[in-house]
């Protein structure tokens, strides 16, 4: 069941669908992260990976519009985005699941879905949340539970689910496994491998270097606001720095 | 001088879910709301730079023009009767700058204590027959009884609540004047005898001037040398959230409600000084509008700024007179245009300029640089404790559960002396949670902790401190504007003495001095010597993390507990900050640190624990950790 | 204190209470969705009755140029947000058309309406025509710049906005108060007890508003996307829910309650351009009950108060603000215990 039929798998080294350029991103006078660049090509999974405030999460909330961009380019589907409002990101087909889900905790978990398709046309939506329940069945059983009552891995499903909704050309996705017990990780990042085989592209920031290694084409290592390593995520995997700092204790 | 909001906002995309919106307490010049906002621009730094500039200078320069100014000839007398009120405004808004710009409690309600001074005043004056001189102390005893009871309802008012909760008792005072025969009712109390000395009554505004403006002269240098002195640094630590003072013993309630009943203090002598200047007092003036005024003064001055109070109380009542002269002759008699104008202005000043006026005039003068202090002798250590057998720290079946979730699941381990113990495990395993049952922010749900042999369950930060633990924080809580010399002297805060008085009469000096020596020490102790005096908001992340880590040594703990004190920093740094840590050991200091630097933990520690979804899974040293298969689990997922 | 009186001063306290429930529920639909402790919607309550109670007497009603001027300086706003962004011809089209030519449209239309001698249903519908767009209107000016500040910072503005909207009332609406002839002449005996028709047409009116309000959040979407925007502003953006656009409607939708509150009073009592603010005021006290989040909470809430008002004004006339108001403290006192201020730490 395709989530995005948009895009052919066959087209996927051609097309660049996010490219990132030289972005450096502030809290005031305290630069997070400094002349960062990434690109994302159709169909693939990008990651970046790296320690606790290296600055992961910021670049993808800059990248989504939720914080500015202090110098760099951001271009989505060859258009310059990187001036946008958060919302006009959504529109044009970029989607962030967000490191704290943020979920909307008092409202049923349906309602939650049908949010997720605000941007898109009704009868869309509709179709969109029956392909959502196909690949959540549980989302399916708990549509009238609220979604702040729900475990840990089902509301990370419901974020993603929510992503979803909205038909995204790419996913963004902000530690997905964080806090899940290891099964639940393991569901998860199957399920990451199945939105790509249905042609949506992720961008998975994640701790969890070895999953996230495994899962993705591309990876990327920040420390300390910046980019030091990036290559095939196959490569990295056997890189010495890599295994070093976030594969193994040694 | 914006405040890199990175330091307290480190989680960017934090939901803003209003019923539980952060303390936002603080007035808006330096809360940076969030992200998005755009109030992350600065002061612009003026070109023409006039020479530097001591306060005392300035204030004497002021005075003295003050002095002559009535002197004058040709200054006409309503501009004279003007300046008056101007300073009878400024005390009120010297009460609201330290109530609201440098202690985070916006009042809507200073007017009220206004009314309790004029009001004391004028009664006992008409009906009793008193001196004027003879009301002042009971006048100031009326507004602060005052302030007493209504501080200790509203300073525990959380966040927004805390400015409605002034709102409506600025309310209800204001009718409760109006109705009371005592006072008059709607008609007030007329005929309040003038101020006289040796027989000559003080009714030329040319003689009452000097009275005014001593008065608002003497309050200010009080005010500022209070701001500059171990209460004014815990005073300062308030806006930025409590948990960072009460972890050094601060007693964050009891602080608020001295910044409380100050405010209310100068606003009543303003009001006893009013009855006497005009000779009648109504209602009207100790309503809520007032109070209002009074406030938009506090924030055109620029809020947390002394100076900025006289400025932004001589805009705003020059201005009200302005308007009042010239509206009615534009828009005909009748229509009172000036709340009109207040109102826009103060739209439009939180819109363009948060920070208020003063920082824009104080940028004319070059920055202002403070001396290193000098060494002074030492404070007094902690004395040996009687080392019982059992280890310094005892964590026992502890236990914390949120609703259905349990956060920490019994986790039982100890912290023997001079050992370094490393807290490791995945994000959200309970760590963080764990710190806070120790360091009393956070109640035990069940189990027992014990510190020198001592059972510290349920005890507050403050206690905790005052036993000997100190700690840091995961996300830094520094005051941003505060220079780093400041910020460390205020983790000494236990270890001195002075208080408010002898603060505001300078008598604290000898024990000042050796609390900012004793922080010197420290922060060149963890080599930060060269950034001392600089604001810790202007240094790196990693930086503020070892200001951190000198504000927790300034307080001579038994125990340090640090929480990822190695995140951001850079090899050479974390290399500087093991060693630092070791030489700590070496004089028998004991430390629990969480870190996720494995590198760093592994080369350093005596003694790991595991924590895994709030359950501890493992313990003991570092080479039996790296080994272990449930360890090895935890840490890479189910997925490898 | 006998049982008709205890009756009667029961029944005046829910009738003043339905309405101070109309305003709480505003008030909290404002913060819930934009954090602004909204001050002035008091002010929106007066321009409501003098709005209606003038044009019920024939005369044009200063509304008209109010709505006109704060369309005006809406989009002065909207205009020089698209000239430091670039300009957008078909945003500031639509911005010119809601800010500039509906207020216009709205004059041609009271010019017409006012004297010319209609019923009370035409009055009714102009008047929450003329003063719904005013709370767009001041969400797009004072708020809206500053959306993402402390809460703090907008209750600050938000006294600001109630001190020049008090003002232009004054220059607006002039000094005199007016009353509107009462919505039903109706009364009905109820044992010992007259109940007056407008008392139940303030009950039916308020009873249906609540029950349209529950509608429109629990059944369209546009309601669900409001309160997805209370429960979480960052996961509103997220999908695609312009929180600007979400202000404005809170806005709007509290105006026009504030408007039918306005109308409701406007034949109780006599209103002066400055009555808003201590009848808001009272709404806010049940809004604060209602922890500035529950609806339901804050109607309940809302009747206590108009209760206690009433029977305070009988017991003791004089400090009948003096006792509502100390209210509040207790109430924001347990509020701050029960929900106390947590600095996070994780």
């Amino acid at each position: 069941m395709s989530v995005e039929p948009g895009i052919r798998p066959g087209a996927v080294e051609a097309t660049v669908l996010l490219d990132i350029a030289g972005a450096s991103i502030a809290y005031g006078k305290v630069r997070a992260v400094e002349g960062a660049s990434l690109r994302v090509g159709a169909g693939e999974i990008v990651t970046v990976i790296g320690a606790n405030g290296a600055g992961k999460s910021t670049l993808l909330n800059a990248t989504m519009g939720a914080l500015p961009l202090a110098a760099g380019t951001m271009t989505f589907l060859g258009r310059d985005v990187g001036r946008l409002a958060v919302e006009e990101r959504v529109a044009l087909g970029l989607s962030l699941v967000p490191e704290r889900r943020e979920l909307f905790s008092t409202m049923s978990v349906e309602d939650n879905l049908v949010l997720g398709g605000f941007r898109v046309a009704r009868a869309v939506a509709r179709d969109t949340l029956a392909e959502v329940y196909d690949r959540f069945p549980r989302l399916k059983e708990r549509r009238r539970q609220l979604a702040g009552t729900m475990s840990g891995g089902e509301r990370q499903m419901l974020a993603m689910g929510r992503a979803l909704m909205g038909r995204p050309k790419l996913l963004m996705l902000d530690e997905p496994s964080l806090g899940l017990a290891p099964r639940i990780v393991a569901d998860i990042f199957r399920i990451i491998a199945d939105l790509r085989a249905s042609g949506v592209s992720i961008l998975l920031v994640e701790q969890n270097a070895r999953a996230a290694l495994a899962a993705a084409d591309v990876a990327h290592v920040m420390e300390l606001g910046t980019v030091t390593l990036s290559g095939p995520a196959a490569v990295l995997a056997r890189d010495e720095r890599v295994i070093e700092s976030y594969l193994g204790f040694h | 001088m914006t405040s890199p909001p990175a330091a307290t906002h480190a989680q960017p995309l934090r939901s803003e879910a209003p019923m539980t919106a952060r303390s936002e307490a603080a007035l808006p010049p330096t809360t940076a709301g969030g992200p998005q906002t755009e109030d992350q621009r600065s002061i612009p730094r003026g070109r023409l730079k006039l020479p530097p500039l001591e306060p005392c200078i300035a204030i004497a320069v002021f005075a003295a023009i003050m002095a002559v100014l009535p002197l004058v000839p040709g200054v006409p007398l309503f501009a004279i009767t003007l300046i008056g009120n101007i300073g009878l405004a400024a005390l009120v808004a010297l009460g609201l700058v330290l109530l609201t710009g440098v202690g985070g409690m916006t009042s809507f309600g200073q007017a009220a204590f206004c009314g309790f001074g004029a009001y004391t005043t004028a009664v006992l004056t008409t009906t009793y027959g008193w001196s004027p001189w003879a009301t002042l102390p009971v006048a100031l005893l009326v507004a602060g009884s005052a302030a007493v009871v209504l501080g200790l309802l509203t300073v525990r008012l959380s966040g927004h609540f805390l400015p409605l909760g002034t709102l409506a008792w600025g309310i209800s005072l204001y009718y409760l004047f109006g109705t009371l025969d005592i006072l008059g009712r709607h008609d007030g109390i007329s005929g309040i005898p003038p101020f006289s000395i040796a027989g000559h009554d003080l009714t030329d505004p040319r003689t009452v001037h000097y009275l005014i403006w001593g008065l608002v002269i003497g309050a200010a240098i009080l005010t500022m040398h209070l701001l500059d002195s171990r209460v004014g640094r815990a005073i300062r630590a308030l806006r930025r959230g409590q948990l960072a003072g009460e972890s050094f013993g601060i007693d964050a309630a009891r602080m608020k409600l001295v910044v409380f009943v100050y405010a209310a203090l100068l606003a009543g002598l303003s009001g006893w000084l009013y009855a006497h200047v005009t000779r009648t007092v109504t209602q009207t003036p100790f309503g809520i509008n007032a109070g209002i005024e009074y406030l938009f003064m506090a924030v055109l001055g620029g809020a947390g700024q002394i100076f900025g109070a006289v400025v932004g109380a001589g805009l705003v009542t020059v201005l009200k007179e302005a308007l009042q002269r010239v509206l009615p002759q534009v828009f005909g008699h009748g229509v009172q245009l000036e709340a009109v104008v207040f109102g826009i202005l103060l739209v439009g000043l939180l819109q363009v300029a948060r920070e208020g006026v003063w920082p824009h005039i104080a940028a004319l003068w070059p920055a202002r640089g403070r001396p290193v202090p000098p060494d002074a002798p030492a404070l007094a250590r902690r004395g040996a404790s009687a080392a019982p057998s059992e280890k310094l720290l005892v964590l026992d079946g502890a236990v914390k559960k949120y609703g259905g979730l349990t956060a920490v699941n019994a986790v039982s381990f100890a912290v023997g002396r001079g050992e370094i113990v490393a807290l490791i495990g995945p994000n959200g395993a309970g760590k963080s949670t764990t710190f806070n049952l120790i360091t009393g922010v956070t109640r035990l749900t069940t189990g027992a902790v014990r510190f020198e042999g001592m059972d510290i369950t349920g005890a507050p930060p403050q206690e905790i401190a005052r036993l000997g633990i100190a700690r840091t924080f995961q996300h830094v809580k520094l005051n941003p504007e505060m220079s780093v010399l400041e910020n460390v002297a205020l983790g000494a805060h236990l270890r001195g003495h002075a208080g408010v008085l002898a603060s505001m009469l300078r008598l604290d000096r000898r024990d000042e001095a050796r609390l900012l020596g004793e922080a010197r020490r420290q922060i060149e102790r963890v080599g930060l010597a060269e950034h001392m005096l600089k604001p810790a908001g202007s240094l790196a992340l990693g930086q503020q993390r070892v200001v951190e880590i000198a504000r927790a040594l300034a307080l001579d703990p038994v125990l340090l507990l640090l929480d990822e004190p190695a995140a951001g920093l850079r090899h050479k740094e974390k290399e500087a900050l093991a060693a630092l840590l070791r030489s700590l050991r070496a004089q028998g200091m004991s430390v629990l640190l969480v870190e996720h630097d494995m590198g760093f933990v592994m080369g350093l520690t005596d003694h790991i624990v595991v924590l895994d979804f709030g359950t501890k899974i493992a313990e003991g040293p570092p080479a039996a950790i790296k080994t272990n298969p449930q360890v090895l689990e935890a840490y890479l997922g189910g997925v490898a | 204190m006998d049982g008709t009186i205890l009756l009667f001063l029961l029944q005046d306290g829910i009738t003043n209470g339905a309405v101070y429930a109309l305003l709480g529920i505003a008030i909290v639909l404002i913060f819930a969705v934009t954090r602004v402790i909204f001050i002035p919607q008091g002010e929106l309550v007066a321009f409501g009755a003098l709005t209606y109670a003038l044009l019920e007497a024939g005369r044009l009603p200063g509304t008209v140029w109010l709505t006109l001027a704060f369309g005006a300086l809406a989009f002065a706003f909207d205009l020089a947000a698209s000239l430091s962004t670039g300009i957008d011809a078909r945003k500031l089209t639509r911005s010119a058309g809601l800010t500039l030519a509906l207020p216009a449209a709205l004059l041609a239309v009271t010019y017409g309406v006012a004297g010319a001698g209609f019923g009370p249903g035409v009055h009714i519908l102009l008047t929450l025509a003329l003063v719904t767009p005013l709370g767009p209107y001041i969400y797009r000016v004072a708020f809206q710049p500053i959306a993402s500040a402390s809460i703090l910072a907008l209750l600050i503005t938000a006294v600001g906005v109630h001190l020049a909207l008090v003002g232009l009332g004054l220059v607006f609406f002039g000094a005199e108060g007016v009353r509107a002839p009462s919505l039903s002449e109706l009364t009905l005996e109820l044992g010992p007890l007259l109940v007056s028709g407008q008392s139940l047409v303030i009950y039916a009116v308020t009873l249906l508003a609540i029950g349209a309000l529950w509608f429109f959040f629990e059944r369209t979407l546009w309601g669900k996307a409001l309160k997805a925007t209370a429960v979480n502003r960052l996961g509103a953006r997220l999908v695609g829910i312009r929180t600007t656009f979400a202000g404005a409607l809170a806005f709007g939708l509290a105006a026009l309650v504030g408007a039918l509150s306005g109308i409701l009073i406007a034949p109780v009592t006599t209103i002066y351009y400055d009555t808003g603010f201590l009848i808001g005021l009272k709404g806010f006290v049940a809004a604060i009950v209602g922890a500035l989040a529950s609806y339901p909470l804050t109607a309940v809430a809302a009747l206590a108060v108009g209760i206690v008002e009433a029977f305070s004004s009988f017991v003791a006339s004089d400090l009948k603000e003096v006792i509502v108001f100390m209210l509040i403290i207790p109430v924001l006192v347990w509020r701050s215990l029960t929900q106390p201020h947590v600095e996070e730490e994780d």
